[in-house]
């Protein structure tokens, strides 16, 4: 199904939730609505099921005018935080109401399908208080699955679960959403997250969409710095520049030979991502120098705070690296993997992407 | 502070019999004085049992807590002077955000002039100092929760100051600096801190030593490294790192390790016949080539670009697993075969669940 925003925008009395923005949601595919808490995922998300209807705009769904149509009228499945099940039902009357709902035979068969896909066909004859968080939420997954609705809406499925929980429910969620039997959105805080999911990603923040596309495009070609900022996790390190003869100069008097695209403002802001800069140096190499402040050591990388001359940058560090505060460290990093940004915001040259990504 | 020792059990039941009735199997335990604790683990392994008897607000149902040598087990958290910070911030909305911070300082009779100092290094401490005279009602829920971890480590005479999931409302970005915040003030005051999660990251960068819990039971305490490097159990190799560490069944022979019908050389280890599981985590996987020693063959079933590496999934004799790739390395296509390079010196060896030293 074609689910296409034209210039939806909410207002609530003084405030405005979301600016009026314009989405056509791929066909079959997931689309993450990515953004921290308030960019205006929930408002979007409200709109799109017709919990919410838009202050502007108009929402089509095939063609079809729906802006007005309410949620009863549409055919949607929804999924929230919080795990929200039938309390008097057994897991199985709760996957089997959609279908009852619609009459469906054969609805025995249906649920025992869906709860083995999804793991809980062992806890079919209990309620959903009797199991664990993680359990419920696959119960409240199971029905939004069994009713079969073109358009499923997840806003946030699984942050209340653990963090161990949430990684093998995530991967088996992508391995359903697959299928493309639905279109699906799915709205996270984290970047992370995001790049994990894949299909596409729409970026917002504070109530405005910012960049729409494939997520790996997204994240290697973010529009402008705040795209930048809301898609990276270690943050995007962003330093001042000034473009002098022969490259630009840095904060501290740190002379760089980049690339520069044609008609570059005077004032640049450039992106280095935590994981583009490494201890060793290699030939062409930009060098950071400065002192460790803090070493965080996250078990398959180390993030290392480091206080320089440019700023505070954070580096991310494959393997364990054992860095007492004060220490001198200089980071390195290959000059083609630094994004370039207009002072304004926005994108100028985009860090190149490795043979992997596809593109050169 | 304190150095904080536990000997005890505790079950919700009583007269426990099996495993199962236990909240937390006996276990004895010393958290060192000033030091910086994780207690990680899935929800229902036992960690909130364990902050909740450090704190006071829960007895064990046998044996003992102790701080610095005193027995405290029937103390309440004031009698034994613990501070917490939540979830979700505890705070006062109609106090501005000093006489919040100032607030445990006032009830334990602080003269002013010190509770200015105090609260004034704090809220320094935490970027805190613009808002002092702000209402702590008109502040978003991130900076709510901030003004909670202030107030949890303003007093400088606590035994200890306890966490439990302070982070969860915080959003990503804000999460890098409080992480970084709380391990700075740490470094500056020296407390000592107890951090109760089911989130990796935060555990192993907030402690020195992290205690690895399921289903009632510490069952590594370790660094970081540690942790990562060499795990103790299995379930410590699956629930650090993510995705956690690869398992195929193996056994032993001769001087090698037979996987999948292959026998493959373990150069300088014999290895113990019988069933045994053989880890290898995703970021040391490497792929081989075509009939190289050592590789077992697997087809690829998914590629990720999960922008700073690629993430291959890999399917071999109905197993699964994960490979990490480095982004600048050339990624192979899915329905690709590759040749995993099973054995690394991180390759570790498990005989029930436990690994071979």
């Amino acid at each position: 199904m074609q689910l296409s925003l034209e210039h939806v925008g909410k207002t609530v009395g003084p405030e405005v939730h979301l600016y009026p923005l314009s989405l056509s949601l791929v066909p079959g595919a997931v689309t993450v609505l990515l953004g921290a808490t308030q960019a205006g995922k929930t408002s979007l998300m409200r709109i799109m099921a017709g919990l919410d209807s838009a202050s502007s705009g108009r929402v089509s769904v095939d063609g079809r005018d729906v802006t007005r149509a309410s949620v009863r009228e549409r055919n949607v499945a929804m999924v929230y935080q919080q795990f929200v099940n039938y309390p008097s039902m057994t897991v199985a009357q709760n996957i089997a109401s959609p279908l009852k709902l619609r009459g469906e035979k054969d609805i025995d068969r249906r649920v025992r399908e869906l709860a083995e896909r999804l793991h809980i066909d062992p806890f079919l004859d209990r309620l959903p208080a009797e199991l664990s968080g993680g359990q419920q939420q696959r119960v409240a997954l199971a029905r939004a699955l069994a009713k079969r609705a073109p358009l499923m809406l997840l806003d946030e499925p699984l942050v209340n679960l653990d963090y161990k929980l949430r990684e093998e429910l995530r991967d088996e969620l992508t391995a359903l959403f697959a299928s493309g039997d639905s279109t699906v959105v799915y709205a996270t805080t984290e970047p992370g997250e995001a790049l994990l999911l894949g299909g596409h990603t729409a970026v917002m923040d504070a109530g405005e969409l910012l960049q729409y596309g494939p997520t790996a495009e997204v994240f290697h070609a973010p529009q402008s710095i705040r795209v930048a900022r809301a898609f990276s996790d270690p943050p995007m390190n962003l330093l001042p520049a000034e473009v002098v003869e022969g490259g630009v100069q840095l904060p501290g008097g740190a002379l760089w030979a980049v690339d520069l695209p044609p008609a570059a403002p005077r004032q640049l802001v450039l992106g280095v991502r935590a994981g583009a800069l490494r201890p060793q140096r290699r030939d062409g190499d930009l060098a950071l120098a400065g002192q460790v402040e803090l070493a965080e050591i996250a078990g398959s990388d180390t993030y290392v705070h480091l206080h320089s001359p440019v700023g505070e940058l954070v580096a991310q560090l494959t393997g364990v690296h054992n860095l007492d505060l004060g220490t001198a460290l200089t980071l390195h990093l290959d000059p083609r993997q630094v994004f370039v940004f207009d002072a304004a915001g926005p994108l100028l040259r985009a860090a190149q992407r490795h043979r992997s990504g596809g593109r050169a | 502070m304190a150095l904080i020792e536990l000997d005890l059990a505790h079950a919700y039941r009583a007269d426990p019999q099996r495993d199962e009735d236990y909240a937390l199997l006996p276990l004895k335990m010393a958290f060192r004085d000033g030091g910086a604790y994780a207690l990680l683990g899935p929800s229902g392994c036992g960690k909130t049992t364990m902050l909740n008897i450090m704190s006071g607000l829960l007895t064990p149902s046998q044996g003992t807590v102790k701080f610095d040598g005193r027995d405290v087990t029937r103390q309440t958290p004031q009698q034994r002077n613990i501070a917490q910070v939540f979830q979700f911030p505890v705070i006062y909305d109609t106090m501005t955000v000093a006489e919040n911070l100032a607030f445990p300082l006032k009830n334990r009779k602080v003269p002013a002039t010190e509770i200015r100092e105090r609260v004034g290094r704090i809220a320094e401490m935490l970027e805190m100092s613009h808002q002092l005279d702000m209402r702590a009602a008109g502040l978003s829920a991130d900076q709510k929760q901030k003004i909670s971890l202030g107030r949890g480590l303003v007093r400088p005479d606590v035994s200890a100051v306890l966490f439990d999931e302070p982070l969860t409302v915080i959003d990503p970005h804000l999460k890098w600096q409080l992480r970084r915040k709380l391990k700075q003030i740490h470094h500056e005051l020296k407390l000592t801190l107890i951090y109760v999660t089911h989130d990796q990251i935060e555990a192993l960068t907030f402690a020195d030593e992290v205690v690895v819990m399921s289903r009632g039971r510490a069952v590594q305490v370790g660094t970081a490294e540690a942790l990562f490097e060499r795990p103790e159990h299995t379930f410590v190799g699956h629930f650090i790192g993510s995705p956690g560490m690869n398992f195929l069944p193996a056994s032993g022979e001769g001087m090698g390790v037979r996987v999948l019908d292959r026998l493959l050389p373990v150069p300088g280890r014999s290895l113990p016949a019988g069933a045994l599981r053989l880890g290898i985590r995703p970021e040391y996987l490497d792929l081989g080539l075509d009939g190289e020693a050592g590789t077992l063959p697997a087809r690829v079933s998914r590629v990720q670009d999960i922008g700073t590496s690629t993430m291959l999934t890999c399917e071999a004799g109905g197993h699964t697993l994960k490979v990490r790739l480095a982004a600048e390395r050339h990624a192979p296509a899915v329905g690709d075969t590759v040749h995993l390079r099973l054995i690394d010196t991180h390759t570790c060896f498990y005989q029930d669940e436990r690994l071979i030293p």
